[in-house]
């Protein structure tokens, strides 16, 4: 059930989290959305267990990249972001999850909402279309603190224009760049009506961030007509918050 | 095991105290919950000693809080592996509470707001060994943590301290609680290690 | 002081269940036993870090689902669901 992974890569998106690239030999492939378990052993046998989210495409090469921000009094993620070396190897399981896919046969329209580290399966998902080839429609609404925050900046920059669009909005709800149009806020229901896919569309909506913006925004769309059945959430957060 | 992750320790710190087999010390207080915080209004709150059939003795939260109380510490050993000792308390005594109750039953369950139960024999919560507890580090106790009330019963895993206490079941036989009836100890000595069903 | 709401959901068990079941059961409906709602697991209250994972129902938060992993075995309650109902048409 545990595989080994060695970490080919390491590449930092922001001063807080990073993204691992691995190579995993028996890697038998993943859809967008799934997620992958890293136990983390110390010499003396205590393990410690976390989940994260798969934020690249399936390729033909066996791997597998994870992106992990690091939480104050975090017990693993100061140990992913800031420890690991190239070289170094863990242990993983998975891929995990069926529920929280988007699979590139899918033609209807897609809505992201990505609430700060939210955003990592949800770039799994953007790119597995674009590796596809595909053009079911996208467009995607990403809260996030501030603008050096954002997680694969120049990619979400590059994104292609015309019939492979994805129409990408940004949320800051702490610091914005100057002269954004909308002052910093957290994401309310006039954003969420004036920049997503409207309901009568009723386009295939993924939610994924930590647990209270996952449930307002989800709350939002369901109020805004989108059938429940349509909306798919992932939540995010510490196993056991500490205090 | 295979792999070991090179330069990863987790969170312990050497422990200079002595801790039950297994155990690592923390100085955070983790919050691990089997289920929502319940919201238990001070005007509703109630505690009941019952048999099963009758209640025995029930206080309100205006007369719980007449009963004499005390300060103590205590070493807290949770299952999931971490320790917090020399933790501060203020609570009213079991022995307190049973004063006035007359039982020949051995057995214990307690019950929570919500639906967490915990069973033990009920002389461990006699003998200045258990205590309703309202006050943590000389401050109302946080609902996170089981306020207005738990139950605290520091010689065994804190499982047993069930958070959120409304009353206690007296029972002749023991009768296993939500985590005891899935795989974990009937009793729940830290200092025989006794996590699991299976354990000696 | 966290006001964060204290639970994940379904798709945080998934991991352990794989244990368990050959098939994910993120994807799987399942009917709550005491308020009849029938939801998919992904959307259940997943609630982790204790001695062991209760899903509750995001209706009511009836307990559907415990698991426990100990070094004598896997744990598993599922007496909180009237039935769980798995896609085999994959």
């Amino acid at each position: 059930m545990w595989r080994v992974g060695t970490v080919l890569a390491l590449h930092d998106e922001t001063a807080t989290a990073r993204t691992i690239r691995l190579e995993v030999p028996d890697w038998p492939g993943h859809l967008a959305g799934q997620h992958v378990d890293l136990r983390l052993t110390a010499s003396d046998g205590y393990a410690a267990v976390r989940s994260y989210s798969i934020a690249s495409a399936q390729d033909s090469e066996h791997r597998v990249e994870i992106t992990v921000e690091r939480l104050p009094n975090g017990e693993v993620s100061p140990y992913l972001t800031q420890q690991v070396a190239v070289g170094d190897r863990l242990e993983l399981r998975g891929p995990i999850g069926g529920w929280f896919v988007w699979r590139s046969q899918q033609a209807e329209a897609v809505q992201l909402i990505a609430g700060g580290a939210g955003i990592v399966p949800l770039m799994a998902m953007i790119r597995s279309r674009t590796l596809a080839g595909k053009t079911a429609p996208f467009r995607l609404l990403y809260s996030v603190r501030e603008p050096d925050g954002i997680f694969y900046r120049d990619e979400l920059r590059a994104l292609p224009e015309g019939d492979r669009s994805v129409m990408v909005t940004y949320a800051f709800t702490r610091a914005a760049p100057k002269d954004w149009s909308r002052p910093p806020s957290r994401v309310d229901a006039a954003l969420v009506a004036e920049v997503t896919w409207p309901a009568n569309l009723a386009p295939s909506c993924y939610v994924c961030g930590p647990t209270p913006f996952v449930e307002t925004v989800a709350n939002f769309l369901s109020a805004s007509g989108h059938n429940r059945d349509r909306i798919r959430t992932e939540r995010f957060g510490p196993t056991g918050e500490r205090k | 095991m295979d792999i070991v992750s090179r330069g990863f320790s987790g969170r312990r710190n050497p422990a200079d105290a002595k801790l039950p087999p297994g155990q690592y010390l923390t100085t955070d207080f983790p919050v691990l919950s089997a289920g929502p915080t319940p919201h238990v209004p001070l005007d509703k709150w109630e505690f009941t000693i019952n048999d099963g059939t009758d209640v025995l003795r029930r206080w309100d939260w205006k007369s719980f809080r007449e009963l004499p109380t005390e300060t103590f510490t205590a070493d807290l050993h949770c299952v999931t592996r971490w320790s917090k000792l020399e933790t501060y308390w203020e609570g009213v005594s079991l022995d307190t509470m049973f004063a006035d109750v007359k039982t020949d039953a051995s057995y214990a369950l307690v019950h929570s707001y919500g639906d967490y139960t915990t069973n033990l024999p009920l002389e461990d919560l006699m003998d200045k060994q258990a205590w309703i507890a309202f006050r943590f580090d000389d401050e109302d106790l946080a609902p996170e943590h089981g306020g207005p009330a738990r139950l605290l019963v520091p010689h065994l895993y804190l499982w047993k301290s069930a958070k959120w206490v409304r009353g206690i079941t007296l029972m002749d036989e023991d009768e296993p609680g939500f985590w005891e009836s899935l795989g974990y100890h009937i009793y729940g000595d830290p200092w025989r290690e006794q996590r699991y069903s299976g354990d000696e | 002081m966290s006001s964060q709401i204290p639970y994940l959901d379904g798709n945080a068990a998934a991991g352990e269940l794989s244990k368990v079941f050959a098939v994910d059961i993120t994807a799987a409906e399942g009917q709550c036993g005491s308020c009849g709602a029938t939801r998919r697991f992904a959307e259940a209250h997943l609630y982790m870090g204790g001695p062991g994972i209760v899903a509750r129902c995001c209706v009511c938060e009836h307990a559907l689902l415990r698991v426990v992993s100990t070094r004598h075995g896997i744990f598993l309650d599922i007496n909180g669901m009237t039935y769980v109902r798995f896609d085999t048409t994959e």
